[in-house]
């Protein structure tokens, strides 16, 4: 794109013009940022996207640098995964929500866990009193999990499972149920959170200390890579850095760093960067600030071929491929007028849309106050459906490429997210970073600034800064049935009582053993799940060996 | 509701939480009936070992005491703690964080964790810690540990209350053997470099020990600190540090004149501090509410008058007229 | 800030414990409270996550604080709030205030208060207004 000096001129011009109309009438803000406080000018021009090259820094879909798209066809050829994240009460509970979501149009199967089951507990646990059932589903045992999964067609579905340390386990009890209805591992198709980084920086569910978790995680890809070929056996992500408080530019930077961590680590456990590259996926949050969130987009993908090439010399195409999931902002939400997060959740849709994403969830209005009803769980998947079918926004690829503001903000975002990429790697690499609780003073940092800015009303929440109104607007929400903690408990005990004894003892035993060598923790973790072991009893033995991560308690 | 100074100290004496925690809280809030506790309390302190932990933020000793308190525990040994972290100049507030490392001894009976603010005094201990030591002291504990933000000179002030005083350091952190040179020597019993698996911890070491090896004569007592390297979140290096905690202690033992002379200085530090707090109280408080320095205010804004003769003239005029 | 030193009326300062029960580890609202107590003037002491009810009450006898803020957000409010306040109270601590802050379902609320919870803060209350309620309401010791 070559300048054209008479532009120069002319934009000088009219800058000059813009001033004095200013100075009459002052603009009707002091400033003007994105959420993340990125400063936004008052118009965009060629002259902002000077240096950029087409072939270099945009490329053609499913091109290096992978910019506007890393597939040719995009959703010319296959619409996003229209993937809605649901959990609620017990299994059978959520198997009913799952069904309802594929019958009303969802393409793809995510599940939400309830705390005690994210932290490695079963539901008897003194930890989890007051817990089962209450913000996902409660999974104790492979049982369990073959009651959640009941009636659904896995082999022609994929599956993503939001669970972190014990990530290892429930993927094992999906492999096990699917082996006993007969579906072979190899065809699997899914996903596992599996991002222990992100947890010690943002989400916090703990369990084990880094370099065991690290050492998890490993297993778990190499194990992938080997066995299940079609699973992504982590979800590198942003979405929960984000909610933390971040910023757009952290929450890329940090994400991107928490990716090359774990390349380094699968690199120095003798694996091939080819051979199990191309099963990363990443995960990102669709924040209120429309085109930020675009530009983030399109800069993640950019920035992760150009790592993956050059820093890493990875050759197969698809190891460039940065596959993301996203989540509309589950902090965007208001209690206050909640029918006005229906219209949030769309935009930051259509954000997610026109970034490129290979799969959405889009949250329901309610969701402030309690878990999603079935209603307010459609309204937010007719959104997706909406948004495909009728608005045309997926006609075209990458439809807002070529815009100079867009352009250019993505490219400053790309750049600051670089910087911060040197930061940690002159600290030695993100688990270092961690130690010294960087990324997590970052974010404290970002997210007391953006609440002061919401508390001095520089930034605007309508229906809670302004637009206010005094009478609460009545919304049903979803109730957690109070005995199901006490019923849940009874399963598990039943469970434990029809089971061989002998054989969990033994294949806990081996797991310990195991655990204290280097050998790939899956295939034991496999055996402990097929003998009917619970989920804190496996947990525990990891526990006992790695030791136990505590919060250290940055503010 | 207020009791007896004797109930006060009998449930004090008896370890009962509540009252040393309330008790605590009357100290730092400078309530004067605290005052008469503290008096009924003295009989009863002098039993306790005091550590004293400091070091720049983030080296690492909330984790360290978390440590040691485990250590401790194994040994049969009652803790108490003290945490101290900056209270904010500007808004007087202060999030005492360290708590948050420690939390898994809270629930036992033989460990009592409290935080406290500096409340504006700059620098290591507060008369307010000093007196929360002696009730910790009197509550029965057997070791008291006591963390302050420490940095630079200011760690002087913890090594009056403490028997054993260990600075902490960490790799890495530029020259903070360089900034902290100045009394380093006269503070520190033990000097602990945490963290020790990051680059640069050996210069660290060997920057300390040609400190220590260069300066005998500054040695406190004639005792030649230790370093210890640890890792302190890995429980690595702590029974080290353990043990050279107790061969001060004994070494301190071993000389009767040492412990009293340590002893002395401390009763004559604790004792020129409170005075000196409660003089320059009361004496200010009357003449910041007399006239003369309203006066003296107003000649000073119209430059009629110096503040240094206003100060030189007040002064004279109180001394002469005396405190009470 | 007036810090005056000398004068009688020493004010006493307001320790507030935050704290953040069960096994939800959305920690961003408890530790923006934190900045803002302390910004307010207040002492806060951090529980840090994963606390369980117990914990949360020795360090607030300990501490001596005259408030507890319990940050919840994964929806076991109903069983963690009132266990608080029935600790504080069996142990003799009645006179400590409880707050919760977070997610709470509107027919939660006045449960919650019946069981002693002195007051709920909903998501969109600004810090000021939380502030101001606790300079209003919660007493400094005696």
């Amino acid at each position: 794109m070559a300048t054209r000096d008479p532009i120069e001129h002319e934009a000088r011009t009219w800058h000059q013009r813009y001033r004095d109309a200013v100075t009459k009438n002052p603009e009707r803000r002091a400033r003007f940022s994105t959420v993340s406080d990125h400063p936004i000018k008052e118009l965009y021009t060629p002259l902002d996207i000077q240096g950029l090259d087409y072939t270099r820094d945009l490329g053609f879909p499913g091109q290096f640098p992978f910019t506007r798209g890393v597939q040719p066809t995009m959703y010319r050829g296959k619409l996003w995964t229209m993937r809605m994240f649901a959990g609620l009460g017990s299994a059978k509970d959520t198997n009913e929500r799952f069904r309802l979501l594929v019958e009303a149009g969802q393409t793809g199967l995510s599940t939400a866990f309830d705390m005690p089951t994210l932290m490695g507990y079963d539901t008897d646990s003194p930890k989890a009193r007051g817990e089962c059932g209450r913000c996902g589903v409660a999974i104790d045992t492979l049982d369990d999990m073959e009651v959640l999964f009941e009636d659904l067609p896995i082999d022609q579905i994929t599956t993503s499972m939001t669970i972190n340390p014990p990530a290892p386990v429930l993927w094992a009890m999906y492999i096990a149920m699917a082996e006993k209805r007969g579906i072979p591992r190899r065809v699997l198709g899914g996903t596992i959170q599996n991002d222990m980084l992100k947890e010690f920086i943002a989400q916090k569910t703990f369990m084990l200390p880094p370099k065991p978790s690290m050492r998890l995680i490993t297993d778990t890809i190499e194990f992938g890579t080997k066995e299940v070929p079609k699973w992504n056996t982590i979800s590198i992500s942003g979405y929960h850095i984000r909610e933390a408080g971040s910023t757009a530019v952290q929450e890329l930077a940090f994400t991107l760093a928490d990716g090359i961590a774990y390349v380094e680590s699968a690199l120095a456990r003798g694996l091939e960067v080819d051979s199990f590259a191309p099963r990363l996926s990443f995960f990102f949050n669709s924040h209120l600030d429309f085109f930020e969130e675009i530009a983030k987009f399109r800069a993640a993908r950019r920035m992760w071929a150009r790592i993956m090439k050059e820093r890493f010399k990875a050759k197969d195409q698809r190891s460039l491929w940065l596959r993301f999931h996203t989540q509309t902002a589950g902090c965007s939400l208001t209690a206050q007028q909640p029918y006005n997060n229906v219209v949030r959740t769309a935009l930051e849709a259509l954000a997610a849309v026109l970034g490129g994403t290979q799969s959405l969830h889009t949250n329901s209005l309610d969701e402030v106050l309690a878990l999603p009803t079935e209603e307010a769980a459609t309204i937010a998947l007719r959104t997706q459906q909406i948004i495909a079918e009728e608005s045309g926004a997926a006609h075209t690829i990458d439809p807002l490429a070529g815009s100079y503001f867009l352009e250019r903000l993505t490219t400053e975002i790309e750049e600051q997210a670089f910087e911060y990429i040197k930061k940690i790697d002159d600290m030695g690499g993100m688990v270092a970073a961690i130690e010294r609780n960087y990324p997590q003073m970052e974010i404290a940092d970002a997210a007391y600034a953006y609440q002061t800015q919401i508390d001095t009303n520089e930034k605007t929440v309508v229906g809670v800064n302004k637009y206010a109104t005094e009478e609460a607007i009545p919304v049903d929400i979803l109730h957690i049935d109070p005995h199901l903690e006490a019923q849940q408990i009874e399963r598990t005990n039943r469970v434990k009582e029809q089971r061989q004894r002998e054989a969990v003892a033994a294949a806990l035993e081996r797991l310990g053993e195991a655990a204290q060598g280097t050998d790939n923790l899956m295939p034991f973790i496999l055996d402990a799940v097929n003998a009917h072991a619970t989920e804190q009893e496996i947990c525990d033995v990891l526990r006992e060996i790695f030791g136990v991560y505590r919060d250290p308690g940055v503010y | 509701m207020r009791e007896e100074r004797s109930e006060i100290a009998e449930k004090v004496t008896s370890g009962d939480i509540r009252t040393v925690a309330k008790l605590i809280r009357d100290i730092d809030d400078k309530v004067p009936e605290a005052r008469e506790s503290l008096k009924a309390l003295y009989p009863f302190t002098g039993r306790a070992y005091v550590v004293g932990i400091t070091g720049s933020p983030g080296v690492g000793k909330s984790t360290l005491v978390d440590q040691l308190v485990t250590h401790l525990r194994r040994r049969e040994q009652t803790v108490g703690i003290l945490a101290v972290d900056p209270t904010s100049p500007f808004s007087g507030g202060a999030i005492l964080g360290d708590r948050v490392r420690m939390q898994r001894h809270s629930m036992d009976e033989g460990v009592f964790i409290r935080s406290m603010a500096t409340r504006g005094h700059f620098g290591g201990l507060t008369q307010s810690t000093r007196s929360a030591i002696d009730v910790l002291d009197a509550m029965g504990k057997d070791y008291i540990l006591v963390e302050t933000v420490g940095v630079g000179q200011d760690e002087i002030d913890i090594v009056r209350s403490a028997h054993t005083t260990i600075i902490m350091l960490v790799p890495g952190m530029g020259d903070d053997i360089q900034a902290l040179k100045a009394g380093i020597l006269e503070v520190g019993d033990l000097f602990v470099v945490n963290k020790a698996d990051r680059e640069g911890a050996d210069r660290t070491v060997n920057d300390l020990r040609m400190m220590i090896e260069m300066d005998e004569n500054r040695y406190k007592d004639g005792w030649k600190p230790p370093i210890v390297t640890a890792q302190a979140v890995f429980d690595q290096g702590i029974g080290e540090i353990l043990e050279a905690i107790e061969a001060h202690r004994a070494f301190l033992r071993a000389s009767p004149e040492r412990i009293a002379a340590r002893q002395r200085e401390k009763a004559k530090n604790d004792l020129t501090e409170m005075i000196k707090d409660q003089i320059i109280t009361q004496l200010l408080a009357e003449v910041v509410n007399s006239g003369a320095f309203e006066e003296a205010l107003t000649s000073i804004m119209d430059r009629t008058l110096d503040p240094y003769t206003a100060c030189d003239s007040i002064v004279s005029k109180k001394i002469k007229s005396g405190t009470r | 800030m007036e810090r005056n030193e000398t004068t009688e009326q020493r004010k006493r300062k307001v320790r507030v414990l935050v704290a953040k029960p069960g096994l939800d580890g959305h920690d961003r609202g408890a530790r923006i409270i934190a900045r803002a107590y302390r910004d307010a003037g207040f002492e806060v002491v951090y529980s840090g996550l994963h606390q369980s009810p117990e914990e949360i009450v020795q360090a607030a006898i300990q501490e001596d604080v005259d408030m507890v803020g319990l940050s919840s957000l994964a929806g076991a409010h109903m069983y963690l709030l009132p266990r608080v306040v029935e600790l504080l109270r069996d142990k003799g601590a009645g006179d400590i205030v409880v707050c919760g802050g977070g997610i709470f379902p509107e027919e939660d609320i006045p449960k919650l208060k019946e069981a002693g919870i002195k007051e709920i803060f909903t998501p969109g209350t600004p810090l000021g207004e939380i502030v101001r309620w606790v300079e209003q309401h919660v007493e400094p010791r005696r």
